[in-house]
């Protein structure tokens, strides 16, 4: 793998991005950041193994405090070690980041714009199997309500290791949401862009747009080809990894351009990504053919990720079917465009 | 860490003067949670006068000791000492609660000169405090982090995850003085939730425990935190003061309709009487 220079200043070669979770890759990148910057501490919560923190406390072990099952103690833990100086990464579930311990982020870390950066893993529905006590649907509804709060959702693993040097930058608390396991890299190295709040266009098209994140850019990329080639659709794919602050401009050119949106997300469709993209082409005052795809106000069912992932039509199949109804779709053509925009 | 030479009949001045500048206050602020205020007042005066190593004319200086008051609602008795030990002008909490104060019914850290933490939503301090112990210890600095909880609060189930942690990682440059007035919003503790065995629970969290019969007799007050500051254990301290809800105030002593309340000119005129006996 190519040796790269991070946003921060260090320059490594530390993992191998077709082999190893986000998680893994998280833990590695924290690590060797680590080396370099003495004010990283982590906190956990019982997680260290199941979140990979514990491979950088395995390396500094003074640096890492893992205060048990207790996650409202976990956040105020965090807070209180960024008062003292400190760049605290604090790592659990998801679920238990958002809800557990939220009140902790919101009035904690946020309100006092605390440079508390967390981790969260297991979140969407990639705990599969564990059900919606261990599932969350729901965080990036409550990340993105706290100001100050920097929501980012990785597409794979190399990205979570950019956006976890990445967040160093961001002088303020930063949320961001990884899953559990070993989903299919998108990026095959780290020659991509990456810069927070920009969205990226990762498959080119004029007919309709899918504006994702996490899992489902890879997904949508795949749908994306496979629409090009049986169905003769241009399908264009963008992977919208901060979704707080969002992307305007992409969205606002997207609409103008394809006049059909399709949001992806591994979340409650009230409250993600979906609404924040909703809200952009509200804002625009712009007609478009709009479809969010997602959980649809439901609690997730049990089963390994990949059946619940084509349940919800969040794999490349599902993708594909929901961008042939749009297609389908009627919207208001409007003559004035271009004087507009 | 040098204790300032201020003897305790000057603080007890200090302590009139502060229960004074609390009524002013909450008369200026319209309303407020005047009770819990003037139950934390002696060692409030006691911490900022004499054992904190703070600097009012250098507010983020590193090696400073931290104050955090967990009990966030007894801001109008927090932010006042502040001022009185030389922060801000005492002429700026005449905006108290108003529109575009920086002093509001809780202390806001980014607003407030000299405050250390936002707090109100109760069970967080402890927390932080932890936080800030384990932060001063790695970076080697040797400040103390004192937190300020009311009793009430110890209901809050965090407060004995952070007191679990206090203990695990030895934080003994953590103190906890927690305000036993023995009264919260919808009666006495006891009755409400009961906390007793209250010290044995922090005994039994593996905390130095202080406790103090009469936490608003500022020699009591001075020697538990004598006591704290020179803490020769590996544990952190906590000081269980039974104090007085209204303390000073002969309508508002141990009365629980003296949690929050709003003062008129002829009850705060009451008050300053009552307090100039004290």
């Amino acid at each position: 793998m190519a040796e790269k220079k991070s946003t921060t200043g260090t320059t490594w070669n530390c993992y191998d991005a077709n082999t190893m979770s986000a998680r893994e890759i998280y833990g590695r990148v924290l690590r060797e950041m680590a080396k370099t910057n003495d004010k990283i501490v982590g906190v956990t919560a019982d997680l260290e193994k199941s979140t990979n923190i514990g491979i950088f406390g395995k390396e500094f072990p003074d640096r890492m405090f893992n205060v048990g099952i207790a996650e409202q103690n976990l956040f105020g833990v965090a807070a209180g070690l960024a008062k003292s100086g400190l760049i605290p990464f604090a790592s659990t579930f998801a679920v238990f980041a958002c809800l557990r311990g939220g009140e902790q982020v919101r009035t904690d870390i946020c309100y006092q714009n605390l440079p508390v950066k967390i981790i969260a893993t297991h979140a969407g529905i990639s705990f599969g199997q564990a059900g919606s006590t261990h599932h969350c649907t729901e965080d990036l509804a409550i990340m993105k309500s706290f100001p100050n709060m920097t929501v980012i959702v990785p597409a794979d693993g190399a990205e979570t290791g950019r956006a976890v040097e990445a967040c160093m930058d961001i002088d303020g608390p930063v949320y961001i949401r990884v899953g559990r396991g070993f989903e299919p890299p998108f990026h095959h190295d780290q020659n991509f862009n990456f810069e927070i709040g920009k969205g990226e266009i990762v498959h080119e098209g004029s007919d309709c747009t899918i504006i994702t994140c996490g899992i489902g850019v890879l997904q949508s990329v795949i749908a994306a080809k496979e629409l090009k080639n049986v169905d003769g659709l241009s399908v264009r794919v963008i992977n919208m990894h901060t979704i707080k602050p969002i992307d305007k401009d992409i969205i606002v050119q997207a609409v103008k351009e394809t006049r059909r949106i399709i949001t992806i997300e591994e979340h409650n469709t009230i409250g993600g990504l979906g609404d924040s993209v909703a809200a952009v082409i509200a804002e625009s005052g712009k007609g478009c053919a709009f479809t969010k795809i997602g959980l649809q106000d439901e609690f997730s069912m049990v089963g390994y990720p990949e059946d619940l992932y084509s349940h919800y039509k969040l794999d490349s199949n599902g993708i594909a079917e929901t961008v042939r109804e749009i297609m389908g779709k009627e919207f208001e053509e409007d003559e004035d465009w271009e004087d507009e925009v | 860490m040098v204790k300032k030479d201020v003897t305790v009949d000057k603080l007890k001045e200090l302590a009139k003067q502060l229960r004074k500048d609390i009524i002013q206050t909450t008369v200026w602020a319209g309303s407020g949670h005047v009770g819990g205020a003037m139950s934390a007042a002696d060692y409030l005066v006691a911490l900022y006068f004499k054992y904190l190593n703070i600097n009012p004319k250098d507010c983020n200086k590193p090696d400073r000791d931290r104050f955090i008051l967990s009990k966030g609602h007894s801001a109008v008795g927090y932010i006042p000492c502040l001022s009185l030990r030389g922060y801000f002008e005492k002429d700026k909490l005449k905006t108290f609660n108003h529109f575009m104060s920086p002093f509001g019914m809780h202390p806001d850290s980014l607003k407030v000169p000299g405050c250390d933490c936002s707090t109100g939503s109760l069970g967080h301090g402890l927390s932080i405090g932890v936080g800030l112990c384990l932060g001063a210890k790695l970076q080697k600095q040797t400040y103390k982090t004192v937190v300020m909880l009311g009793d009430g609060e110890c209901c809050e189930g965090s407060v004995y995850e952070a007191m679990m942690a206090a203990k695990h990682y030895k934080l003994d440059n953590l103190i906890a003085i927690v305000d036993r007035n023995g009264l919260m919003i919808d009666g006495r503790t006891e009755d409400v939730m009961s906390l007793e065995p209250f010290a044995d629970k922090w005994r039994a969290f593996g905390w130095n425990v202080i406790e103090v019969s009469d936490g608003n007799d500022m020699q009591q007050v001075c020697d538990s935190l004598d006591q704290a500051w020179n803490n020769d254990t590996s544990l952190p301290t906590a000081i269980i003061a039974k104090t007085v809800k209204g303390k000073g105030v002969s309508y508002m002593e141990d009365d629980v309709k003296w949690h929050y309340g709003a003062i008129d000119s002829e009850k705060a005129e009451i008050a300053y009487a009552d307090i100039e006996k004290l």
